[in-house]
């Protein structure tokens, strides 16, 4: 079961290995919507550049407001009244200037999203393609939540960077360049009083930030102690109470609870300051620029007006600063997700088909293993030398106890895997020598997780074959012993499974996997007898269909049953990965092996009866 | 969510200080603009350097007292806000702990976890936004408001104008978006669901060659998701541009109609300074609040969920006067029926039977034929609907729970392990268990050949949810842990389905033994594993159908025969 883990803030992300490796691939990604991006950097500048220009000339108006005034306090005696017109002017410029600053902000932004979202669309789709490519020992060796999280969180965080940071990166900074030139225009003075308070920021945050880091891997990891924690007594919750461990539960709960508490309040707080020290910073050059600003107009060195922009720049000055600040944890985070998609798209694919595929002759269902050797691992080898035989019809069971691993044939059979020496023939033709499609279209497949997706029972049973008639799914059903279930249903075969195919129940899918392994009619099929967690009435329906499904067909049964494997023209008897005894039901009792010793213990008190 | 605001009580005095150091901190960023504008209009009117300093001086000390109790605020809503969901945590987990397992049934185990971990994260967030930004907004809406018209009624006009503007736009903008992304978040959830089911039906998918038309089906949903983000963030992209452009415009009018002002000789030109000020504090609080109202819906949901745990009472509770056992190891079920919470049938209905010391009852049948729904009755996770459930003659209902809970050595049907070593797991069954029983335990539920070729034997750690350990090792570790107890009755719910067949017979031949003198109830499916019990029920559609030894059933029960012929077929004949 997947924990729904704490979202706490990204500190401590795992942090890229190869970070400009990873970022110049990402930039590929990014390399097809080039003009788009040229024009996204046009208009960020040009958006910045308006906006910056404006405050300088806002102060024009402050000056010529301001002008009478002083005019009065230097001794004119007559100073000329406010000049409107002229006011009035500089207001149209600047009209003119914060709507097309808006605009190319807006358009910016427009372009972005469809750039982000198409490079986004790109990922996931090659990520999926890579998927289809992928043999499936790579699904085996990572859980399913490992492999979604590469599309979701990880393509989420991509995305959400692209939108937002790239263009803040660039507004940033132009504005931060944009801002000085302006200033230096202005006043070199008080631009170097507004940029002294600068550093003292830097230093100050860096602190913080720093201190604050170690509280939030603690906080990340009390977390999800907690919710590890309360997951075990959740999903334990009849063990606790019937070994009357709740108020162990609960004190162990409050200790770590107490410690969330520790280091989540010092988190909380260390990340509060960051917001009190940026407006403090903010402050402390308003402060400034008045005074100092002030002065300097006394001494006639500048303008009213131009303190009136100082003020504004100030503003926009800490910002992107805050923002730059924050940017390049970002970036980290989102190039260690395009890493570990990276990561993903490097992984080794199957081995391609052969280019000249060989075609069996004759379709009939005969399997041959030669020599055959193989391991999870090159260096634990499970199968040393395995050779059997399968003539057209003939059933094979696979016997053993659990975790003897039976589904490694079913792996080889299909080609899952690849051998590590010898081979396999599907009528007469090594299976490396087809084509990964023609044989597995003689394979049919019923095993014990069945597998049906979120769409109705009559698509679910038609997966198999394309183009088939309702006349063949209903034979089909009929033959599974699932035509009745269905029809029983309110809505019949147009019934829609849910998500998690929880509104049939388990025997019912297992009969309608049987009717879509009928439909496709394969030449050999591979079973799982196992029918537990099914009430008797199924399973007997079950052991019917699975006896039609078996007529005629070569087929491969991981046996359960007594009756299936006396039946056996061939028993594979596991143990440990292993085949330890081949043979049918007589000879293996002559050995007097293992089989013999299974046989006994699993039966012999029936016998005594 | 206001009823959750009721764990804030014992914060409230720090609250009170919250609200005083909001309101001295407001009041500072408002003193600023008022401050420069004397600065402008005595100081630098005048010439008069002393005052500027004077003045800057003041505004200094202002900044700063206005530093110290944002730090503070941040200080004491960091105490406030993970205290309180500390305390709603704790509230939270005691109170699923005293649910019985009819409580934790209806809300499911995923939602409980839900509700404990993210939803008590999600109100905790809001908790700490509202104290640090909720408050101030108003605040500083309001205080400028106040000073603008203080400073100047006419002018202070555009302001009025203005606010409706932009709060119109703000919802106007979110009425077109919050439906993009809920629409998005279906899309995503689907785009989810694809995945899902390629990656768990990897085989299916390959062997029936449709890899090609699973990519098809996944592309539609990638493409949808695309689809939908970009129309959702082009909305929302719209949002700031154009409050940048409503604050820039009405700042030009502030300036046009302040200019007049000025030109009568009603206003300074520090005070439309200051105005400008007041303008653009306005505006980012209005934005600060909407960020607010985004949050606040997510939290209620959440907050809702929460109280509905908060809010549902356990239906078992120990009885007050409880009645002490005499007898020893009975159970008896006198004409019991029960049924799940809204479900329209009695999941098993007028069960009786009794079982002494030294007897091992089996009860086998199909899934859903209420096997375990008998079992659950006897350590009273459910209390029947009708009729009496007696542990040693004492109804289970007057009993104390934890001893009646003491007497039973419970192994699930979904063997649960613990986080820690194989010892830990096995002292959960009795904790002053010494060595030589724990390894006694192990013995018997076979266990020791694997746990012994551990590395560090039964000091092996465990990892969450037992997935270092086979199913089958984790059956045998979960029999352990109920042994060691030694309790007078064993509750087996189909516990040997991951064994393989040998070490099923060899571990029931051990526990016979070990359980001579004890009452011994176990759930099965194969017949394999009750043919030797004293009695055996037969349970179909919840009614037992039959009861007697295997030899009494083969001959007079035709449901028991069926499931004997399912099961073992020719091996019988011969």
């Amino acid at each position: 079961m997947a924990g729904p883990m704490g979202r706490g803030p990204k500190a401590g992300e795992a942090k890229a290995k190869d970070f400009k490796g990873s970022l110049v691939r990402l930039g590929g990604y990014l390399k097809p919507y080039r003009i788009g991006l040229v024009v996204v950097l046009f208009a960020a500048i040009t958006s910045v550049i308006f906006a910056i220009i404006s405050p300088k000339i806002m102060a024009k108006i402050t000056d010529e407001l301001m002008r009478p005034v002083l005019d009065r306090v230097s001794g004119v005696a007559n100073p000329l009244p406010i000049d409107f017109s002229y006011i009035f002017k500089i207001i149209l410029i600047l009209i003119g200037l914060y709507v097309l600053s808006s605009a190319f902000n807006y358009l910016q932004q427009f372009i972005m999203a469809g750039i982000s979202q198409k490079v986004v669309y790109d990922l996931r789709r090659d990520i999926d393609e890579k998927l289809a490519r992928l043999p499936l020992k790579f699904f085996d060796s990572h859980t399913n939540g490992e492999l979604l999280s590469r599309f979701t969180n990880d393509v989420d965080n991509i995305s959400g960077t692209l939108q937002q940071s790239i263009t803040q990166v660039i507004t940033s900074v132009t504005t931060v360049i944009g801002v000085l030139v302006m200033m230096l225009t202005i006043s070199p003075m008080l631009t170097v009083v507004s940029i002294i308070v600068i550093p003292l920021s830097g230093v100050l945050m860096m602190l913080v930030v720093k201190r604050s880091q170690k509280y939030f891997i603690g906080q990340q990891k009390e977390l999800g102690d907690l919710n590890g924690h309360i997951e075990e007594m959740y999903t334990g919750h009849n063990v606790v109470k019937a070994f009357g461990h709740e108020p162990k539960a609960i004190a162990e709960f409050d200790s770590v609870n107490a410690r969330l508490y520790n280091v989540g309040w010092r988190a909380q707080f260390l990340s509060g300051l960051v917001m009190p020290i940026i407006s403090f910073i903010g402050n402390l050059g308003y402060v400034l620029v008045a005074v100092i600003g002030g002065i300097l107009v006394t001494k006639g060195r500048i303008t009213v007006g131009d303190i009136q922009a100082f003020i504004q720049y100030n503003r926009q000055f800490t910002q992107p600063i805050a923002q730059i600040a924050q940017i390049s944890n970002i970036i980290q985070s989102t190039v260690a997700s395009a890493e570990r998609v990276f990561e993903l798209l490097d992984e080794p694919e199957v081995i391609p088909d052969s280019e000249h595929p060989q075609i069996p002759k004759e379709n009939r269902g005969a399997v041959e293993f030669e020599h055959v050797k193989f391991g999870y691992r090159e260096d634990r080898i499970l199968i040393n030398d395995m050779n059997i035989k399968a003539e057209p019809g003939q059933m094979v069971a696979i016997v053993g106890p659990t975790g003897a691993g039976k589904t490694t044939l079913v792996n080889l059979l299909l080609r899952f895997y690849e051998l590590n020496g010898g081979r396999i023939l599907v009528d007469g033709v090594d299976i490396t020598q087809m084509t990964r499609a023609a044989l597995r279209k003689k394979f049919g497949m019923v095993l014990q997780d069945t597998w049906l997706f979120n769409g109705t029972i009559r698509d679910n049973i038609a997966y198999g074959r394309e183009d088939v008639t309702e006349e063949e799914i209903v034979a089909a059903a009929k033959a599974a012993h699932a035509d009745h279930f269905i029809r029983v249903l309110p809505e019949g075969y147009d019934t829609v499974l849910n998500e998690e195919v929880s509104n049939i129940s388990q025997g019912q899918k297992q009969l309608l996997t049987i009717a879509r392994a009928l439909l496709a009619d394969p030449e050999i099929m591979i079973l799982d007898e196992a029918t537990s967690s099914v009430d008797t009435r199924t399973e007997l329906q079950i052991q019917n269909a699975m006896k039609t499904l078996m007529k005629g067909r070569t087929s491969f049964v991981i046996a359960h049953r007594l009756s299936t494997i006396r039946e056996a023209d061939v028993i594979l008897v596991m143990k440990d990965g292993d085949v330890i005894e081949t043979g049918n039901h007589d000879s293996l009792m002559e050995q007097n092996g293992f089989y013999a010793d299974l046989y006994n213990s699993q039966f012999n008190q029936e016998e005594e009866v | 969510m206001l009823k959750l605001f009721k764990g804030l009580k014992p914060y409230a005095l720090l609250i009170a200080c919250v609200l005083v150091l909001v309101f001295i901190s407001t009041m500072t960023d408002l003193e600023l603009p008022d401050l420069m504008s004397e600065i402008v209009n005595t100081g630098i009117v005048q010439g008069d350097v002393p005052y500027i300093l004077g003045r800057g001086g003041i505004m200094l000390l202002v900044a700063l007292i206005g530093t110290a109790c944002t730090i503070l605020t941040s200080y004491l809503t960091a105490r406030i806000g993970i205290g309180f969901s500390r305390d709603l945590r704790k509230k939270v987990f005691t109170k699923v702990e005293s649910f019985s397992l009819s409580e934790v049934n209806e809300i499911g185990t995923a939602s409980l976890i839900t509700r404990t971990t993210n939803d008590i994260n999600q109100v905790q967030l809001v908790v700490i936004m509202m104290m640090r930004m909720m408050l101030s907004a108003p605040l500083m809406i309001v205080g400028a408001m106040i000073r603008a018209v203080n400073k100047d009624i006419e002018l202070s006009k555009v302001i009025f104008i203005v606010i409706p503007i932009i709060v119109l736009t703000i919802i106007v903008i979110a009425k077109f978006t919050m439906p993009m992304f809920e629409k998005m978040q279906k899309r995503i959830d689907r785009l989810n669901l694809v995945v899902r089911e390629n990656l768990t039906g990897i085989r299916v998918i390959r062997v029936f060659n449709k890899v090609s038309r699973e990519q098809e089906r996944f592309n539609e949903a990638s493409i949808e998701v695309s689809k939908i983000a970009t129309i959702a963030n082009r909305l929302m992209g719209a949002l700031m541009p154009l409050m940048m452009l409503i604050l820039n415009l009405s700042i030009i009018a502030v300036i046009w109609f302040g200019g007049i002002r000025i030109d009568g000789g009603d206003l300074m030109v520090g005070d439309l300074m200051a105005f400008i000020q007041y303008l653009t504090q306005i505006m980012f609080s209005l934005l600060m609040l909407t960020m607010m109202f985004v949050l606040i819906p997510r939290a209620q949901a959440s907050a809702v969920r929460i109280n509905e745990v908060l809010e549902m009472e356990p239906s078992i509770v120990s009885p007050a006067d409880a009645v002490k056992p005499t007898l020893k190891g009975c159970v008896e079920f006198k004409n019991v029926s029960f049924g799940y919470e809204g479900a329209e049938e009695y999941a098993i209905s007028d069960i009786s039977f009794s079982a002494k010391p030294g007897e091992i009852t089996a009860i086998i049948g199909g899934t859903g034929s209420g096997k375990s729904s008998i079992l659950n009755m006897i350590p009273r996770f459910y209390d029947a609907a009708v009729g009496e459930v007696l542990v040693d003659g004492v109804n289970v209902r007057q009993m104390n729970e934890d001893e009646l809970r003491s007497k039973i050595g419970y192994v699930p049907q979904k063997a649960m392990l613990f986080t820690g070593t194989i010892r830990d797991n096995i002292l959960y069954g009795k904790e002053d268990a010494t060595d030589e029983e724990i390894c006694h335990a192990l013995d018997i539920a076979q266990a020791t050949d694997f746990v012994s070729k551990m590395k560090e034997g039964i000091e092996s750690p465990i990892s969450q949810g037992g997935t270092n350990v086979s199913g089958g090792q984790k059956q045998r570790l979960s029999i352990a842990r109920a042994v060691v107890r030694k309790p007078e009755i064993y509750l087996f719910d189909d516990s040997f389905s991951a064994l393989d067949f040998k070490t099923d017979a060899k571990l029931r031949e051990a526990l016979k033994k070990e359980t001579q003198n004890a009452t011994v109830i176990i759930v099965a499916q194969r017949v394999s594993t009750v043919m030797d019990a004293t009695r055996i029920l037969v349970m179909d559609e919840g009614r037992i159908v039959g009861m007697g030894t295997h030899e009494e059933l083969l001959k007079t029960n035709e449901i028991y025969q069926q499931i004997v012929e399912s099961q073992l077929k020719k091996g019988e004949e011969e």
